[in-house]
């Protein structure tokens, strides 16, 4: 989650797709956008003759144009609405927008505060922070100012400063995510969301569900919390999780991070930036265990050993006492696999990194006899919920953390506008190798599809060859001019069919270079065709440019023509 | 270990035009080249691009042991352009490993040993441990042995200050929650300066919070083993009378040539610029020696020096000013040191060391005339322990024996005061009841931290020095 693109920041998001062909659109809605532009003035121009319509996300056009628009719906014969939506993340927000745009009436049910642990404790304003950490390891850098010519004296900080920066923009996107939901006309309902039974739910104050709606659809979207393991105490002072350490409420001389996912390594860029000493402690024998190896490797390399960083590998955090009475923050550490307790930490601050765990309770899954596995909500790759017997639970879909299926806050989004193509008679399966992830760190990491483990395995299992081509960051242009050559992409495909399967990146605004990849995943694109493309000269892209040149698919090496035949 | 030269003709087969031809391509693979050397050939670091002086290790794809064939990928290779998987030559062994993965060594530098049979290995790697690269850091053990609580506890850096909140402020070598010491409690900066430095981490004194080992006490620590090494070579003098070995003569200096930073330079460098953040003032005064000099002649014979006769009237004058015996950390809050350490800063080649005079209130001038004498002599033997020399509440620093009448120092981070001392000179001087006489008088001068101590604290401190030395009864007590 922390380290998901927010699809939510105005932005129109896109409709995932199963099958290649364009979705189309009513035409009629063209004028529309047309007007809503001028009206507002607020976005960029579209091109004439865009198939693309998205909801307006603008702050406050007036709600007859809106209206005029797309408005919320009237709803289905005997139901209080089309779609209820529990939980206003970002999974949620998506999948109202989509919603609205196909003429459903839509209600939103949050108990918190809109926007959700993305945009409320996550990856909106860790973005935040880590703009800072950004800017102040560059100033801090003396070689690199001094290569680029640069003098800088003394760089400093001023934490509430950068605190009130973080604050500052999560209320912004909040605000954003509530007025586009107004604007389009989304009932929001404030309270506790509880399935009262099939088509029914009920909201209300914690405990007292008191006002029962009906809805033709259900989505449930309540994502997830911070994930705390046994043993540790959270004082949320000197042992505490992303949703204080978002705060900034202090930066720790010497502060372990548990856990070394995408949340522990984008921390682990703000606090080494801003001064701290880090130390890592990674229950698996590798860091950065979710990660292409070789990539992970890099990372080590480029956002590990040079910094103020150590780490503990295979070993987990039994046990974590807050400091007090002038004591340290004491972490326990034992073997993952002996358990034998293997060493003490002593420092001054723990943030706990160890996940997300998903927020499903009281929800009243078991009035529908739905049984959670490890809290997640068990769904079909329609997003539609499993209950006890195997059987599928009409009118109920689940999306985002809560479903765990793919934990960052654009696939939660891209779930919801999924399961509204469903509901609207339009058959829709969402690819998930085909949605993007980012780590924001200096400099970003970024992946889709599968690591080369994972292709690999899958290629013994299915009989067919894979192979990886590699580029240098070293060897663009536009990085050497930044004097920013540190890194590398990497493409996983098939030779013989020129399939991509995965792309890795670290390096450079690597979180924006992906992109090109996961496009060309989602829409089917070849290694062959996609090489065809032309780069601006010098860019960034220039990268992923020559990741594609370089790759060698079979048959394929002359000509257009032949190419076509070859896919 | 082989030069650039030595690669071209130790190397035939791999002409250097061919390097040029292929590096521009940004991918594929190198060759290793080695040199015959017996049947143990030498990998050298390989010149992977026309710009390329110095390579890094990225990783050994292979380890000390394996067969290699002829073609195979050994070491990957991090250049000025790309990473680069380098092949070898030649079939064998690869028998020693001699520059770790992440160390640099220069184009042509061997950075391994390959071994025709493996019979050779051995053989191979006695050969590389005596020709030890310079890029090779032997890697600090993992547990170093740490001295023992006995050894350590009294002579750690300080103790509580007298006040009720004990606890909290005590700065110690030993971490309360590290099992009396037995237990290291390093932060990841030092541990990993204490690598790069080749600093043994059980010997330093932590002066972080509780304790804890941080990166500015590594630095401390490797600057003192840096300004130990070239002192060994020095001859012993006789320093019977002066804190200062005389100035380095100069040597042989190449004028007009870029002289890195050694390691204790570089460590002099960043705490000068720490200073900076430090307020200081300065406050002077002029002290007559007339009553010192004639104590010294007479107890000169007994082995007393001049430089513990000035740290034992500072420390006596400190009992009286604790304030002037305090440090400021944090900018927070102060410590009042429980012991009174005069670190007296000697000037050696190419450098500058303050062994420290531990609780000299204390001691007696004579113990502590011998304990001088036995720190100038370590310090040269390079063998002064950390807290001989990291743990000093106050510093002595003395020019006098080069005719400076005053001088001003610059006050080191994390200590409250330093004196400079200038030489006793006779002086013409008008006496209260109107004569004029002759006086052997000298100046000190003393630099503080203005944030605890000012400047009547100083101006006391100072006049209570001077009652000392004009009346030095009490420095023989």
């Amino acid at each position: 989650m922390q380290a998901s693109l927010s699809l939510s920041l105005s932005l129109p998001p896109a409709a995932p797709r199963s099958d290649p062909a364009p979705t189309v659109f009513r035409p009629s809605a063209l004028r529309f956008c047309g007007l809503r532009r001028e009206a507002l003035g607020l976005r960029p121009l579209r091109p004439a003759g865009s198939t693309w319509v998205f909801p307006s996300p603008a702050r406050t056009p007036s709600r007859k144009t809106v209206a005029a628009v797309s408005g919320n719906g009237s709803p289905s014969k005997g139901f209080d609405y089309d779609l209820v939506i529990i939980g206003a993340g970002v999974g949620g927000h998506g999948a109202a927008l989509h919603a609205v745009e196909k003429g459903l009436k839509t209600a939103i049910i949050e108990g918190d505060i809109v926007g959700g642990t993305c945009v409320n404790r996550g990856c909106v304003p860790s973005k935040a922070l880590l703009a800072v950490s950004g800017r102040m390891r560059e100033l801090q850098n003396e070689h690199h100012l001094k290569a680029l010519g640069l003098q800088v004296s003394s760089p400093g900080y001023d934490r509430q400063g950068v605190a009130d920066h973080a604050n500052n923009l999560a209320s912004k996107i909040r605000n954003n995510l509530t007025n586009s939901l107004k604007a389009l006309g989304v009932d929001i309902l404030t309270g506790v969301g509880t399935i009262a039974g099939t088509q029914k739910v009920k909201y209300g104050k914690v405990g007292f569900p008191d006002t029962e709606i009906t809805a033709k659809d259900i989505i449930i979207a309540t994502g997830s919390v911070p994930f705390v393991p046994n043993g540790i105490e959270v004082d949320g002072k000197t042992v505490f999780t992303s949703d204080h350490a978002l705060k900034l409420e202090w930066v720790p001389e010497w502060i372990a991070i548990v856990g070394s996912g995408y949340i522990g390594l984008e921390f682990s860029d703000v606090y080494s930036a801003l001064g701290s000493e880090v130390t890592f402690v990674e229950a698996l024998d590798q860091l950065m265990p979710g990660f292409d190896p070789e990539i992970g490797k890099l990372a080590q390399r480029v956002l590990i050993n040079p910094r103020k960083i150590d780490y503990h590998t295979g070993v987990f955090a039994k046990k974590i006492t807050p400091a007090k009475d002038g004591k340290p923050v004491l972490i326990e550490l034992i073997d993952a696999k002996t358990k034998e307790p293997k060493d003490t930490l002593e420092v001054d601050a723990a943030l706990i990194a160890t996940g997300r765990a998903p927020f499903t309770k009281g929800l009243g899954l078991e009035n529908i006899n739905i049984v959670t596995q490890r809290g997640f909500v068990p769904v079909n790759e329609r997003m539609q919920v499993i209950d006890a017997s195997g059987n599928l639970i009409p009118h109920l879909y689940c999306i985002g953390d809560a479903n765990g299926k793919m934990m960052l806050a654009h696939a939660a989004s891209a779930q919801g506008i999924s399961v509204v193509e469903q509901i609207g008679g339009r058959d829709n399966v969402l690819n998930h190798l085909s949605i993007p992830a980012a780590c924001f760190t200096h400099p970003e990491i970024s992946m889709v599809g599968m690591t080369e483990p994972q292709a690999r395995e899958k290629a013994q299992q299915e009989g067919f060859e894979v192979s990886v081509a590699k580029t240098s960051f070293k060897a663009n242009t536009k990085a050497l001019a930044e004097n920013e050559g540190e890194g590398l992409a990497k493409l996983i495909y098939r030779p013989d069919t020129g399939e991509i399967l995965g792309v890795h990146i670290l390096g450079m605004h690597a979180a924006d270079l992906i992109h090109e990849a996961s496009n060309a995943i989602a829409l089917g694109t070849r290694v062959q065709d996609i090489k065809f493309a032309v780069h601006a000269h010098p860019t960034l892209s220039e990268v992923l440019d020559e990741l594609f040149k370089s790759a060698k698919v079979f048959e394929c090496i002359s000509g257009v023509h032949s190419m076509r035949n070859c896919a | 270990m082989a030069g650039v030269g030595q690669l071209h003709l130790g190397t035939p087969f791999l002409p250097s035009a061919s390097i040029r031809g292929r590096s521009s391509g940004g991918g594929g693979s190198r060759r290793l080249t080695t040199r015959i050397q017996a049947k143990i050939r030498e990998i050298f670091m390989p010149a992977l691009s026309s710009t390329m002086t110095e390579g890094k290790i990225v990783s050994w794809v292979r380890a000390e042991g394996d067969k290699l064939s002829k073609g195979e990928s050994v070491v990957v290779v991090e250049s000025d352009k790309a990473d680069m998987d380098v092949e070898t030559f030649y079939d064998g062994y690869l028998a020693a490993i001699m520059v770790e993965e992440g160390d640099v060594a220069a184009v042509g530098s061997a950075i391994a040993l390959l071994a025709e049979t493996e019979d050779e290995i051995p053989l191979a790697k006695s050969q590389a441990s005596s020709s030890s690269s310079p890029a090779a850091s032997p890697r600090a053990a993992e547990t170093p042995v740490p001295p023992s609580p006995s050894e350590t506890a009294p002579e750690a850096v300080s103790s509580p200050p007298p006040s009720p909140k004990s606890s909290q402020a005590a700065v110690s070598s030993t971490h309360p929650a590290s099992e009396s010491g037995r237990r290291i409690v390093a932060t990841p900066y030092a541990k990993k300066l204490a690598k790069d430095l080749k600093v043994e981490l059980g010997s330093v004194a932590g002066s972080g919070p509780m304790g804890r080992i941080v990166a500015k006490d590594v630095e401390a620590a490797a600057a003192v083993a840096a300004a130990a090494a070239p002192v060994s070579s020095v001859p012993p003098k006789s320093i019977s009378d002066s804190a200062a070995v005389k100035a380095p003569a100069s040597p042989a200096i190449q004028l007009g040539t870029v002289v890195p930073f050694t390691t204790m330079q570089g460590a002099v460098s960043k705490n000068m610029v720490e200073s900076l953040s430090v307020p200081t003032f300065r406050v002077g005064y002029t002290i007559t020696t007339d009553a010192l000099d004639s104590l010294y002649k007479k107890i000169k014979s007994k082995g007393v020096t001049m430089t513990a006769l000035l740290a034992k009237a500072t420390a006596l004058a400190l009992t009286k000013h604790p304030v002037v015996n305090s440090s400021c950390r944090d900018g927070k809050s102060f410590t009042y040191n429980s012991s009174i350490n005069i670190a007296v800063a000697v000037a050696i080649d190419g450098g500058l060391i303050t062994p420290v005079l531990q609780d000299a209130d204390k001691v007696d001038i004579y113990s502590l005339s011998r304990k001088w004498k036995e720190l100038v002599d370590k310090a040269r033997a390079k063998q002064l322990q950390p807290h001989e020399y990291n743990n000093g509440t106050f510093t002595l620093s003395n020019l006098g024996m080069f005719g400076v009448d005053r001088f001003d120092a610059i006050l080191p981070p994390g200590t409250g005061a330093i004196m400079a001392v200038g030489a006793s000179q006779p002086s013409v001087v008008a006496t209260k009841d109107g004569r004029i006489g002759v006086k052997s008088q000298m100046q000190v001068n003393v630099t503080a931290d203005h944030r605890v101590i000012y400047g009547a604290d100083l101006a006391a401190f100072l006049q209570t020095l001077a009652k000392i030395i004009e009346d030095p009864k009490e420095l023989t007590l």
